[in-house]
């Protein structure tokens, strides 16, 4: 399925999208910025998915029937997909979750339950989204860890001396975003996590809005968890994947109970199945897999390097042009960002921004982006946030920065 | 553009961009905060009550989208010199108007100069931006002195 090309063609890209085409918001082409959310989803994965119901469907791990071992088959592939996409030791490593916020849940309560007591530290950063906050803030409370937070500077980059300062003997784990959604920050986390495994905690990697944009080298990062979101990276929703280090996924406890995750169950015993199995209990999301197979397949043909050396182009051509329109102020503004262009206007909300460009067929996020803490730092309620994806063009931020006027027009 | 002109009557961007009645209220006999966690809108709204019944003074602080900001102006320079009563029927009546149906007729009579948000009607989320200011006031007027989101 994986389609060799060299050289990166924008347009031809575009046509295997085809909401791009189809879609006609208010009469208009569709320009679709708000990829940071949720991207949009080429055909291949689309059919992959229909595939898998007209000609495969069944459940895993449960029958020796002709079909079940079909769908078996073809779920079991996806680990060995998704461990590539990591260039992960081992397919084990790999636990398929319903999101990214399922995945940081399980460690959060699995690894920071067991393994997490009063007088232990916990760090994350002052851009985390609410996913990487909350599943901590409710682990520190039920085991009396503290949670402390790295700060951040006016461009949206963690502050490394706050950083270092806060990594201590009580740190027991350190969870920080690998690309901020709401900033585009990259934060230089290879290094962050070889502090934390100085200062001997664990680690782990927010990739949501890293795996869509860049190539991800677990073994080179050396971070003992990461977690992506598929249907950011041209997959489906209500699907997630987990990689942890064996060894550490290895002693930690099950997340949830029921099918699948058991060896054998008896009233005064059950023992627990192997990892990944343990963490993957009930009737798992096998569309959603097979859907992420797919989408991995359609990122590594067309080549991580290109997708994220066109997104590069784009990225610097955006941030010039944005600065041509009155009064926009850019939120996010560290050296090293990907994907994403936040800003606000001096003459207009960000929710009547988003609503605007809406009317043009422009596709935005307004809102706090579940980063109310960012929000806090830079005084704002809001922002306006354009997305970037693979298949955007400069035309589609030419068309951003045209509506723009509008508004400013408008509103001015 | 049209359709989003249509939402965004000349009426609403000037109360957007000159909002009466705003600032905070001295000695004000009821105040209430509102605040709308989608927009991360904010507003306060102050009164000052004659006999009792009568908005005798009205005013508003805070910050937010057009919609909700000129929702707010607007209904201020409706509620002066009306009774609680009046102004809960005013009340009923626009959020009446903002969730029915886009073809329903409704009463000019009773929303008077807030027909200009009857555009709102055609884009849900927004309902909540319009109603912000409104549900604050009446929860200033129960002197319910706590915060009411429409979220
Ligand atoms: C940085 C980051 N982390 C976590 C999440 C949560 O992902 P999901 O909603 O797919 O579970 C998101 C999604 O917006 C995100 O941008």
């Amino acid at each position: 399925m994986s389609i060799e090309t060299s050289t990166f063609d924008v347009q031809t890209i575009r046509k295997d999208f085809p909401i791009l085409e189809k879609a006609r918001p208010h009469g208009k082409s569709l320009v679709y910025l708000d990829n940071a959310a949720s991207n949009q989803k080429p055909q291949a994965v689309i059919d992959a998915i229909t595939h898998y119901y007209t000609h495969q469907n069944s459940n895993v791990h449960r029958g020796i029937h002709h079909l079940s071992q079909v769908a078996t088959l073809h779920y079991d592939a996806v680990r060995e997909k998704v461990r590539d996409f990591f260039n992960a030791p081992s397919a084990q490593e790999i636990v398929f979750t319903s999101g990214n916020t399922d995945a940081i849940n399980l460690v959060a309560q699995s690894y920071g339950g067991a393994f997490l007591s009063e007088g232990d530290e916990v760090v994350i950063t002052e851009m985390e989204h609410h996913s990487n906050i909350v599943p901590w803030q409710m682990i520190c409370e039920k085991t009396g860890a503290t949670l402390r937070i790295a700060p951040i500077n006016d461009d949206g980059e963690v502050i490394a001396e706050e950083y270092e300062t806060l990594l201590n003997e009580k740190t027991k784990f350190v969870s920080i975003v690998y690309v901020s959604n709401a900033l585009g920050t990259v934060n230089p986390v290879k290094e962050m996590t070889r502090l934390a495994h100085d200062a001997g905690a664990a680690v782990l990697l927010d990739a949501a809005q890293a795996a869509p944009h860049m190539r991800i080298d677990v073994q080179d990062l050396d971070c003992d968890f990461l977690t992506i979101s598929p249907h950011k990276m041209c997959g489906p929703t209500g699907i997630g994947a987990l990689y942890g280090k064996a060894e550490l996924l290895d002693k930690m406890p099950p997340f949830k109970g029921g099918g699948d995750m058991i060896l054998s169950v008896t009233f005064d015993e059950t023992i627990y199945n192997e990892v990944p199995y343990k963490f993957e209990a009930g009737t798992p999301n096998i569309a959603g897999v097979i859907g992420l197979g797919a989408a991995i397949d359609y990122m590594m043909g067309i080549g991580l390097d290109q997708i994220e050396a066109h997104e590069a182009e784009l990225l610097a051509y955006g941030t010039k042009i944005l600065q041509q329109v009155d009064g926009l102020r850019m939120i996010g503004t560290a050296n090293h960002k990907a994907g994403v262009l936040g800003f606000v206007l001096e003459a207009a909300h960000p929710h009547d921004i988003g609503q605007i460009l809406d009317g043009e067929g422009v596709a935005i996020r307004a809102g706090h982006h579940c980063a109310q803490p960012v929000m806090k730092h830079f005084g704002i309620p809001a922002t306006a946030r354009a997305s970037l994806s693979l298949y955007n063009t400069k035309e589609d931020l030419d068309a951003l920065v045209v509506a723009l006027g509008n508004v400013n027009e408008m509103f001015g | 553009m049209a359709d989003q002109r249509a939402l965004y009557e000349q009426v609403i961007l000037d109360h957007n961009k000159s909002p009466r009645n705003y600032g905070e209220m001295e000695c004000p006999d009821h105040k209430a905060e509102g605040y709308n966690a989608l927009c991360g809108d904010q507003f306060t709204i102050f009164l000052k009550m004659g006999d009792g019944d009568i908005i005798e003074d009205i005013s508003f602080e805070g910050a937010g989208c057009a919609i909700s900001k000129s929702s707010a102006s607007v209904m201020t320079t409706m509620l002066k010199g009306k009774t609680q009563d009046e102004a809960k029927a005013l009340f009923t009546g626009f959020t009446e108007m903002l969730t029915s149906d886009v073809d329903t007729p409704f009463d000019i009579e009773v929303v008077g100069k807030a027909q200009v948000f009857s555009g709102v009607r055609e884009y849900p989320v927004r309902v909540k931006c319009a109603t912000l200011a409104w549900h604050t006031l009446m929860s200033a007027l129960e002197d319910a002195d706590g915060t009411v989101s429409t979220e």
